[in-house]
């Protein structure tokens, strides 16, 4: 405990370089798994080779996936790029088929009661498909946010600062405190990341939360 | 006024929907066009608000071609209701009354009061104003889906089996609601069901249409009644089963309707709207308590 308490301002870097690291693929693979899973809709053999690809891309193991892409795309070994590049790639393998399937979901007759409302297809887009994908969606970043925060972790093998240093460190120095801090402090991280989410998802979906209730 | 001329609706593959389809609908008529599953009939109303562009021929509006119509503002100017389903259900009641004016870029204030006073229209309860459609009864929300067709004030009204997802008393009282609403407002509705009575209820005139769209009979219910034109009319309006072959008997002093089968479907009314005596000088014996149980109506099977 005192590790902790002597290396508070350790941890609270890594924590900020592990957020630096994580928050932007959670953020890419939500934001560019829409359109890919838009694209993949619309096409039934596209849909499967999506799936597929997809599933397939997820059993890369992501030690190896690191070392690679400094060769691949020119950035440097320890380059949080790689990271970043590297977990947006995972996160969209979880993302466009979740995404694809929360378009889905969306009734028919309510978008076609949308066009025949007059909503332009783009404003259909924004104002009633995503956000009646919504729930399903929100399902999917979750999964992806605390998957992607403790794959951050795996950087730290390689020296790319994260809170993974401390296991990566305190295993090399036999401080078993350091390991039990950077086990704690990604989970905590993953936890607190999760329960934003389910706030932000209340918040932006009340009709959501009323049928969760019930009737009255 | 709204004209079909020799429309037709094929679609990729051979399919054809509608073969050659020509009808006019004059304003604050309301025409149903009534048929069973593949008689082309929500193909043809949508052809209207073009959520379905014809192969062939052409559909206009005031001898204005809607194919000339930017769709989205023509939409807007359209009145669409559907069965419960196409309500949005991420909106509140009265956000999905006011769909169509926000759209159209009414200021928000104006569009909720004025949707405030829709729903006092319909009969809708001002405490369900910020429900979600799935907190609602299905006639609440077929209520609902009225008003919104209206918020926008248009000429013409488009509905497609509005009342086909609830029981049949809530049904028969949106029916009535919606007659009620007609005689006020006198749009132009185009009303699509599968259901003949309900078709007789709500058409001014009633179209018939057999698989492709081809009009079998068009006609007010009188004269589709008085005169149908081929055993297929016959046999969809239950002419051919005798619920609509009715006769008189007379029951204790009282002219009883009777239909085919035996059973009562009402009481013989005189010229001036009240119940026929059967020739007893007393008219207020007719408002005995028998009248009223031989007036429940007997609806074709």
């Amino acid at each position: 405990m005192s590790w902790v308490l002597d290396n508070l301002d350790v941890i609270a870097g890594y924590t900020g370089a592990h957020l630096v690291q994580a928050l932007p693929p959670i953020l890419l693979a939500f934001v560019l798994s829409l359109p890919l899973a838009k694209l993949a809709n619309s096409r039934g053999w596209l849909r499967t080779g999506v799936t597929t690809t997809s599933g397939l891309m997820y059993a890369i193991p992501s030690l190896p996936l690191f070392v690679l892409l400094p060769g691949l795309i020119g950035t440097g070994v320890r380059s949080p790029l790689n990271i970043v590049v590297a977990l947006t790639l995972y996160g969209l393998a979880l993302m466009v088929p979740t995404a694809s399937d929360g378009f889905r979901s969306v009734s028919r007759d309510v978008l076609g009661s949308a066009t025949a409302q007059g909503y332009a297809p783009a404003a259909r887009f924004l104002a009633v498909e995503l956000p009646l994908a919504g729930p399903v969606l929100l399902g999917g970043v979750r999964v992806v946010a605390v998957s992607t925060i403790s794959l951050v972790t795996v950087g730290g093998v390689l020296g790319v600062p994260s809170l993974g240093m401390l296991f990566v460190d305190g295993v090399r120095r036999g401080i078993v405190a350091e390991i039990a801090a950077g086990v704690v402090a990604t989970a905590a991280l993953a936890l607190l990341t999760d329960a934003l989410l389910v706030m932000l998802g209340r918040l932006l979906m009340p009709w959501h939360r009323g049928r969760e209730a019930g009737r009255p | 006024m709204i004209g079909f001329e020799n429309v037709r609706k094929e679609y990729p593959g051979g399919t054809v929907a509608v073969e050659d389809f020509s009808l006019e609908i004059a304003s604050h008529e309301a025409v149903a066009l009534v048929g069973t599953s593949g008689s082309g009939k929500t193909t043809l109303m949508r052809m209207i608000n073009r959520m379905v562009d014809p192969t062939a021929g052409r559909v206009h509006i005031d001898d204005e071609d809607v194919a000339a119509m930017d769709p989205v503002v023509l939409r807007r100017s359209i009145g669409y209701v559907m069965q419960a389903s196409g309500l949005l259900p991420h909106r509140t009641v009265l956000d999905n009354i006011t769909t169509v004016p926000v759209l159209r870029g009414t200021a928000k204030g104006e569009a909720r009061e004025r949707a405030r006073t829709l729903m006092d229209t319909v009969g809708l309860d001002p405490d369900l104003a910020d429900r979600y459609p799935a907190q609602l009864s299905g006639g609440q929300q077929q209520r609902v889906g009225v008003a919104r067709g209206l918020a926008a004030d248009p000429n013409i009204l488009l509905m497609d089996e509005p009342f086909g997802a609830v029981d049949p008393i809530v049904r028969d009282e949106l029916q009535g609601e919606l007659q009620r609403l007609q005689r006020e407002l006198r749009k132009t509705i185009v009303f699509v069901t599968h259901d003949i009575d309900e078709a007789f209820r709500i058409g001014d005139r009633v179209a018939i249409l057999r698989p492709g769209g081809r009009i079998a009979q068009v006609g007010t219910p009188q004269e589709i009644l008085a005169d149908p034109t081929d055993d297929f009319v016959a046999s969809f309006v239950g002419a051919d089963r005798g619920a609509r072959t009715l006769h008189v008997e007379h029951v204790d002093g009282r002219d009883v309707v009777v239909d085919a089968d035996g059973r009562a479907a009402g009481v013989l009314a005189g010229a001036d709207g009240r119940l026929g005596d059967g020739g007893a000088a007393d008219g207020d014996a007719a408002a005995g308590p028998g009248a009223e149980a031989l007036a429940t109506e007997e609806r074709p099977r």
